[in-house]
């Protein structure tokens, strides 16, 4: 099957980009090296939609994350994913940091953002009463939001699934070769050929680059750890916004903020690694957050962390996104160190990138039977999420949805089987996880992972020792030793 | 929106005791029921398969499956509903229970008593922050002991466990029945939460290693589990770890038994007054909590080392909201509050409510370190000694009990005095 | 002669009873315990070790493969645990099942017997 584009990287760049092709007659695929959409940057940010005021105007990263504020909005409302409008704090400790504020409030003004300014300590602490009294100002950016980084990724992904892209998981691109001007990108297994090809590879950009022919590439990619701390949803509403600190040129800071499934969220730190796939957390890291955490906020009770985790960001040697097609092989767009505000700009990186692609050479027509849903059949709320009557009625209809599986976070069978039947079935612990939050509670899988792994297990028709966690090589358990 | 008399919110051992002592202090058994959110009624017990429950309540060494079989086959003989795979998903303080099964879909109930017996949940890693990586492998003991017990599948096969409370010696013992090896169980305090008992047949049967004193400072492995990093802790500073005394183990299976967390959840959203130091419900000598007609027994009130213990107190609960159903329940004339002394670290019930004619009320208390050779004294406010008995040793792992006669609530509630006091004297050095 | 150091679990009081024996592994003597109970553990402790042995066994029911609670129904030798752990992984059973019945009879030692600890329909 020769595809017109295949996209390399199932992080949001990519898929957010596959979706807009979706809506075009042309043939698409993806190509992840992981089990899943968004298992890399995407899955372990900070989770906001920046306003836009931190970027540089009239840089790509501006332009992008201004324009990607307003269409992130709008395709959660389409895809039925939640996203929470509550603004954002950069605040000041004294006199020291206003210059940086009205820098920050300058820049904003130029890239366009509404409704910016710059709110002294009454204001600031009668809208967030468990802020530092050592906070003096802060810059206001009331068009902010939180939403699931990862959720409107897979989304996302599924419309596109739906619209008839091909995802491959499990593809690590290996080598590539042209003949003519068709694209044979290979894993050492499996090839798919294709007309046009888009590098979205995140912190293997630059790796795929090579792997794809570019000599004397401008972009190495400085891979940069941060780690994060989540609290538990009791302790949620200790912040109303997201709140920053003054950034600094690594970048913008410890912050503390609500997550949009009602959690707080702290991080992250930002230090160079040389393994870009090692995402571990170490205590220097953790302790480092903790004490960003306290500076903000120095009641935060930090004993209601319910877990920790770290995301790995493609720093280029340049200060913007790098989004060009390739000089010197046809028909390859690359979109490399896509770092903060990487995911915020994602639908409107994606617009640019298909720009490119047109550009390029790609005719794109507008597909007539378009579905703008996740599924043919509309976007399947979850559960949990529906009004009690709702609820009452959907658990009369089927009574799989009146059993509940993971109690921390309400999920339902019905709605676990709902996902084995998605676009993209949820096959793994971690998928599961990532669609439907089961596992994300206050016991942390320890109550329903071994449910979840023995209904994927039954319904997918293997044993339970062939059930991973997320990629292969992450058994859960192996059978008794035989006598 | 339909109404039941009592409201039993856990299938386990608590709420079973809890509804078979309901009806034999005079309940109709239709009047209650049981709600259990697992496909089975029996709670954890179902997955406790080892012996050892029972030897206090029945005077026999049963395993986990048979202690709640019997409390099975009581509430099965009386004809007590229960409802299985129904899961409580809020209540009020005025005794409103939404909960939704499959069977019955989704339902509000108003209630006459309500009995919380949700029992606890695990702490986990992510409460622990250990840091490292995110591989399969890492497991609650409890989650571990599902998966063999009850799935019947091996969780791994090189195993470190962290904790040396009984679920993690209890574990370190089946794992390695079953074919694994245990390389080491640490356990950061310098002494072991678990029962002696547990030490001997669990650890040193098996020539299992105990590092007291000792954590897991990293987690390695990118899919599954490879490896840990153990270290020493120095208890005179916070416990933290000690540079330089790293040993990586290499294996496949990071088990944790770091401590149980009473499942308030549905508690707290009633607004239901908790004990910071149990994690569960402030309780008066009958087990209700500061919601009237709202009762708590077993680990959802605070974690019990023995079954047995939690079935007496489930008696209490059971027998105390029939009384309230019935109208025959004592009226209070005055609460006394108990308070913790020296080497106390809380008490069950947190306060006693006084009837005209007082009758015995037993305390159960946990200290908060090892002791040899003490006395366990209850004493009022002004000093006046209610209860006095020498130990010889007591450890945090072991809950103690004290029963304080009714005569001397008697005196009590004639003197006026508003606060008792539980606590510890040493009567040698340690 | 030898001697032999162990903590008693018969209470909480945990002693450290010290048992001697000699050469023909009789007991010569026991010293440290405070009690009767110590006394009698400490020599059935150190002469032959018991232990009651839990497991499981697949169980077929109607509803599929399940797992069956078993036990002994007394305390068979210590050494023999694994021994005994060999026979029980060879071992199924088949619905209905009731508490208390026996699966293997005679099972390590005459007159002790692996029981079933669960009902299974």
């Amino acid at each position: 099957m020769l595809y017109d584009v295949l996209i390399i990287g199932a992080g949001c760049t990519g898929v957010m980009t596959a979706r807009l092709l979706s809506a075009k007659n042309v043939k698409v695929a993806v190509a992840e090296a992981g089990p899943d959409v968004a298992t890399g940057a995407t899955a372990a940010n900070s989770a906001i939609v920046h306003a836009g005021y931190d970027a540089k105007p009239g840089t790509l990263k501006a332009q992008l994350n201004v324009r990607g504020n307003r269409l992130m909005k709008e395709l959660c409302a389409a895809l039925g994913v939640e996203c929470k409008n509550v603004g954002s704090h950069v605040i000041g400790f004294g006199e020291g940091d206003l210059p940086m504020l009205e820098e920050l409030l300058a820049r904003g003004r130029a890239n366009g953002i509404p409704d910016l300014e710059i709110i002294g300590q009454d204001r600031l602490r009668a809208m967030e009463p468990n802020v530092s009294p050592e906070a003096t100002h802060s810059l206001w950016a009331p068009t902010a939001a939180i939403t699931c980084p990862y959720g409107i990724t897979i989304a996302a992904a599924e419309n596109a699934v739906t619209n008839g892209v091909d995802f491959y998981f499990h593809f690590r691109v290996t080598d590539a070769s042209r003949a003519g001007d068709i694209h044979y990108i290979t894993n050492g297994t499996e090839t798919l050929a294709a007309r046009y090809v888009v590098n979205c590879a995140g912190v293997h950009s630059a790796e795929v680059a090579a792997i794809l022919g570019e000599n004397d590439f401008p972009i190495t990619i400085t891979p940069r750890r941060g780690e994060y701390f989540i609290l538990d949803k009791a302790v949620g509403g200790l912040a109303h916004s997201t709140l920053f600190v003054c950034p600094s040129d690594r970048g913008k800071g410890i912050l503390v903020s609500p997550t949009v499934d009602g959690n707080l969220i702290v991080g992250p730190n930002a230090y160079p690694i040389g393994d870009s796939d090692d995402r571990s957390t170490t205590a220097e890291g953790l302790a480092e957050i903790t004490a960003g955490a306290r500076r903000i906020m120095p009641d935060i009770p930090m004993n209601m962390a319910i877990t920790s985790f770290a995301g790995v960001r493609s720093t280029p040697n340049q200060y913007d996104f790098y989004l060009k097609a390739s000089d010197q092989i046809p028909g390859v767009i690359h979109a490399v160190g896509v770092e903060s505000p990487g995911f915020a700009s994602s639908p409107a990186t994606a617009e640019y990138l298909v720009g490119l692609l047109e550009e390029a050479g790609l005719a794109l027509t507008d597909k007539p039977d378009y579905i703008p849903t996740r599924r043919r059949d509309g976007n399947h709320i979850q559960w949990n999420r529906l009004s009690e009557k709702e609820k009452a009625a959907k658990c009369r209809e089927n009574p799989a949805y009146g059993k509940i599986v993971c109690r921390c976070e309400t999920v339902t069978e019905g709605d676990l089987l709902d996902m084995l039947d998605a676009p993209i079935p949820a096959v793994t612990i971690d998928m599961m996880k990532k669609r439907l939050r089961a596992g994300m509670g206050r016991c942390q899988g320890g109550f329903c992972s071994p449910r979840v792994a023995a209904l994927i297990a039954e319904r997918t028709g293997h044993g339970l020792d062939e059930i991973n966690k997320s990629g292969p090589g992450s058994w859960l358990v192996t059978k008794r030793e035989e006598a | 929106m339909a109404e039941h008399k009592l409201v039993i919110i856990g299938g386990g051992p608590a709420g079973l005791s809890a509804a078979v002592a309901a009806v034999d202090a005079g309940l109709a058994p239709e009047d209650i029921l049981v709600l259990e959110r697992d496909s089975e009624p029996g709670g954890i017990l179902n997955q406790c398969i080892h012996a050892g429950f029972g030897l206090h309540r029945f005077g026999e060494e049963l395993t986990g499956p048979e202690y709640s079989g019997r409390y099975i086959a009581m509430a099965r003989e009386r004809g007590i509903p229960i409802l299985c795979n129904a899961m409580v998903l809020s209540l009020t303080d005025d005794r409103r229970v939404t909960f939704v099964s499959p069977e019955t879909g989704y339902t509000t109930i108003q209630a006459e008593a309500v009995i919380l017996a949700m029992g606890c949940r695990e702490r986990t890693r992510g409460a622990l922050s250990i840091p490292g990586t995110r591989p399969s492998g890492v497991y609650t003991a409890g989650c571990a002991q599902r998966y063999i017990n009850i799935e019947g599948y091996m969780p791994g096969h090189r195993v470190v466990i962290l904790g040396s409370g009984d679920i993690g010696l209890i574990m370190a013992r089946r794992m390695t029945l079953e074919g694994a090896k245990v390389l080491a169980v640490c356990e950061i305090m310098p002494y072991s939460g678990g029962l002696a008992r547990n030490i001997v047949q669990c650890l040193d049967d098996f020539g299992i290693p105990l590092k007291l004193s000792h954590t897991v400072v990293q987690i390695h492995g990118r899919d599954r589990v490879e490896g840990v990093t153990v270290a020493a802790v120095d208890e005179a500073n916070g416990r933290r770890p000690i540079p330089g005394t790293e040993e990586y183990f290499a294996c496949d299976t990071l088990l944790l038994s770091v401590g149980l967390i009473p499942e308030n959840e549905l508690t707290r959203g009633a607004g239901i007054d908790l004990d910071r130091m149990t994690n569960g419900a402030s309780v008066n000598q009958f087990r209700e909590t500061s919601a009237p007609g709202v009762y708590a027994c077993g680990n959802v009130l605070h974690v019990h080392d023995l079954v047995d213990y939690v079935s007496e107190e489930a008696d209490t609960a059971g027998r105390a909201a029939a009384a309230r159903i019935l109208g025959n329940a004592a009226p209070v004339v005055r609460s006394v509050k108990l308070t913790t002394g020296h080497g106390v670290r809380y008490t069950v019930p947190e306060r006693i409510d006084l009837a005209e004619e007082p009758e015995d009320v037993r305390i159960f208390f946990r200290v908060s370190d090892v002791y040899k050779k003490v006395r366990l004294v209850i004493e009022t406010g002004t000093g006046e000694i209610l209860v006095n008995r020498a130990k010889s040793a007591v450890a945090p792992g072991e809950m103690e009990s004290l029963t304080i006669p009714a005569s001397k609530l008697a005196q009590v509630l004639r003197s006026g005095e508003e606060e008792i006091l539980v606590k510890l004297t040493e009567t040698e050095g340690r | 002669m030898t001697t032999k150091e162990l903590t008693c679990v018969v209470c909480p009081a945990g002693c450290r009873i010290t048992v001697t024996l000699n050469d023909a592994g009789a007991i010569e003597s026991i010293e440290g315990y405070t009690c009767q109970r110590g006394k009698t553990y400490a020599a059935n402790e150190v002469t032959h070790p018991v232990r009651t042995l839990t497991s499981t066994v697949p169980v077929t029911t109607a509803q599929g493969k399940k797992m069956l609670p078993v036990r002994t129904d007394a305390g068979i030798p210590r050494e023999k645990l694994f021994e005994a752990m060999k026979i029980v992984r060879a071992t199924e059973a088949k619905a209905p099942v009731r508490t208390g019945d026996v699966l293997i009879a005679d099972f390590i030692e005459p007159g002790t017997n692996l029981i079933a600890c669960k009902d299974f329909d």
